[in-house]
């Protein structure tokens, strides 16, 4: 593996000596890993309109994930709990009938990721754990990684199980009940895999910055496939290199790895949803009205 | 369409026409494929829908009509299973599908016209099962059925929407469901696309489907082989020429206007956006 790797950036030249390092080498894995997990999975988050979850659940487990850290308990214990925390308080304040349930939703993983940014940035606080926040994609173990591939395995095994279903949801939610799948246990299972996206991502990329690759490639992606495979395909295409990308500004211009990559992210579907306005690119376009 | 006794209005849920069901190899069951015995159904305390007692058979072509809120949806979706039967009682003798109105479904969702009907085939496999070969040739049958086998691997929401409504049709049909419900099919549709449709929904019924099209089209409700007309509570069912009166329109459509046509027919104007 590392081999290839070294022949690759040998023949891309001087622009990827960058990767002639071990820890950059782990780096560029760590970023296939998050964009292929976060290219495949962000792509029924933007079909199920789950844009808000895929935003907003990240902050909610943090607190879970930095008590994790302090007490040296694995990640994924933490962000179960911290899921299973803001799960129950949602669900708490969705009870107090002033508030409606986005309200609910916002307060509840607004309060936690404050909470979480408070024990991380608190003066005695190791390194490790305020890296939860900003990210350190340079700091990976091989460890680490390990987790990271098992996490992406089960992502893609999950989605390529369910796709029938994600399918019909995204589709049609009425219709899709009446032959036999419930969007319901859908959404749950894509809530449920984007918390194990977060942890895919949220070591290297810092939680601040998870959601850009959980959204922002496969938004720029739906604006170009023309199937949903093909979707999926070009949303970890642009992922993984918005992921590289990123890590090559880091590097030449010395700024933080999770923060450019999430720029980078941004800048990529900014560029690909403007070209794909260009009228040419799109010589079926799409029926007006019905 | 071949009704072996001339119909009677009066008859609701007494059983088909012809005797019992079992009597010999006919090339249609006419046996009741769904029945509902005074059931009444809704979302919360207050039924939205009262006393609903009909039969539909094989072959059958049933008009639903009624206006918007009338009760039109609320009796597809308990005929569904979606909505609980507050009392009376409900019999179905084989699988339903519905047939949406096409601008439920996201028309810029990127899936093919057989992905579409391959939806219909989920509930036929265990959850982790994939659609195999076998079931993809089945969804080009269904298609052929339909006559968009050419149109297999257009984009859903690049066809028109006479063709999307005929693939939601050829869905139904992968759900190996005998009884479909139509939820204003004709919407839309220009001319030549609903006389296509309109052959389509009669093939299904000489296939042996039993059909229930709600509708707003009185007309074309005539041509079909019942009516049953919904106001939060059944107002009539029977065959459609008998039953389409004057006091039975202005019972189904109360306030909605009614104006008399050229040919001294009745025809029902209301407001088609869906709530």
């Amino acid at each position: 593996m590392s081999a290839t790797l070294t022949t690759v950036a040998g023949a891309l030249g001087p622009l990827l000596d960058p990767f002639d390092g071990e820890i950059m080498r782990r780096a560029l894995l760590e970023v296939l890993l998050l964009g292929t997990a976060g290219g495949l999975l962000g792509t029924w988050i933007v079909a199920n309109r789950l844009t808000f979850t895929g935003e907003a659940l990240p902050h909610a487990m943090f607190p879970g994930l930095v008590g994790a850290a302090l007490l040296g308990v694995p990640l994924v214990v933490g962000g179960a709990v911290g899921l299973l925390v803001a799960a129950v308080l949602i669900a708490l304040a969705s009870r107090i009938e002033t508030i409606d349930r986005d309200t609910a939703v916002a307060v509840v993983f607004t309060s936690l990721f404050g909470l979480g940014v408070l024990l991380a940035l608190s003066p005695d606080s190791p390194a490790a754990v305020r890296a939860l926040l900003f990210g350190d994609v340079l700091g990976l173990t091989d460890g680490d990684l390990l987790v990271a591939a098992g996490l992406t395995t089960v992502v893609a095994v999950a989605l390529w199980t369910l796709h029938p279903r994600l399918t019909a949801t995204a589709f049609d939610r009425s219709a899709a009940r009446s032959f036999g799948v419930r969007p319901g246990t859908v959404d749950l299972a894509l809530v449920a895999l984007i918390a194990v996206a977060t942890l895919v991502c949220v070591q290297a990329l810092g939680n601040l910055f998870v959601a850009a690759t959980l959204v922002g490639p496969a938004a720029a992606a739906h604006a170009l496939g023309r199937r949903v495979a093909a979707t999926m395909a070009i949303a970890v295409a642009l992922a993984v290199l918005s992921g590289v990308g990123g890590l090559l500004l880091s590097f030449h211009a010395g700024t933080a790895a999770g923060a450019s990559i999430a720029l980078v992210t941004v800048a990529t579907y900014l560029v690909v949803v403007l070209v794909a306005r260009v009228p040419f690119r799109r010589p079926t376009g799409h029926p007006v009205g019905r | 369409m071949s009704d072996p006794s001339p119909t009677d209005p009066a008859r609701s849920a007494d059983g088909p026409p012809s005797g019992p069901s079992a009597d010999g190899p006919s090339t249609v069951d006419r046996r009741a494929l769904l029945r509902l015995d005074g059931v009444s159904a809704g979302y919360d305390e207050r039924p939205a829908l009262r006393d609903v007692t009909f039969a539909a058979h094989a072959g059958e072509r049933i008009g639903v009509l009624g206006p918007n809120g009338g009760g039109k949806t609320t009796l597809f979706r308990t005929i569904l299973g979606e909505l609980a039967v507050r009392s009376g009682a409900l019999d179905r003798a084989a699988d339903v599908a519905v047939v949406p109105q096409t601008d439920r479904s996201r028309l810029d969702f990127p899936v093919s016209a057989l992905d579409v009907v391959l939806m219909g085939t989920i509930s036929r496999r265990p959850w982790w099962r994939r659609a195999s070969r076998a079931d993809r040739e089945r969804a080009r049958g269904h298609l052929r059925a339909v006559g968009l086998q050419n149109r297999a691997d257009a984009t859903f929401g690049a066809l028109s929407g006479g063709q999307r409504q005929r693939v939601l049709v050829a869905r139904a049909l992968a759900r190996d469901a005998r009884i479909l419900l139509l939820d204003e099919p004709y919407t839309g549709l220009d001319a030549a696309s609903a006389e296509r449709l309109d052959r389509l929904i009669a093939d299904l019924a000489d296939a042996g489907h039993a059909l229930l099209i709600a509708t707003h089209d009185v007309a074309q409700c005539r041509a079909w082989d019942r009516v049953l007309c919904l106001h939060g509570r059944q107002v009539a069912f029977g065959d459609p020429v008998e039953t389409l009166t004057t006091d039975v329109l202005a019972a189904t459509y109360g306030e909605d206007l009614l104006r008399l046509d050229r040919d001294g027919g009745l025809a029902v104007v209301t407001d088609h956006h869906h709530g």
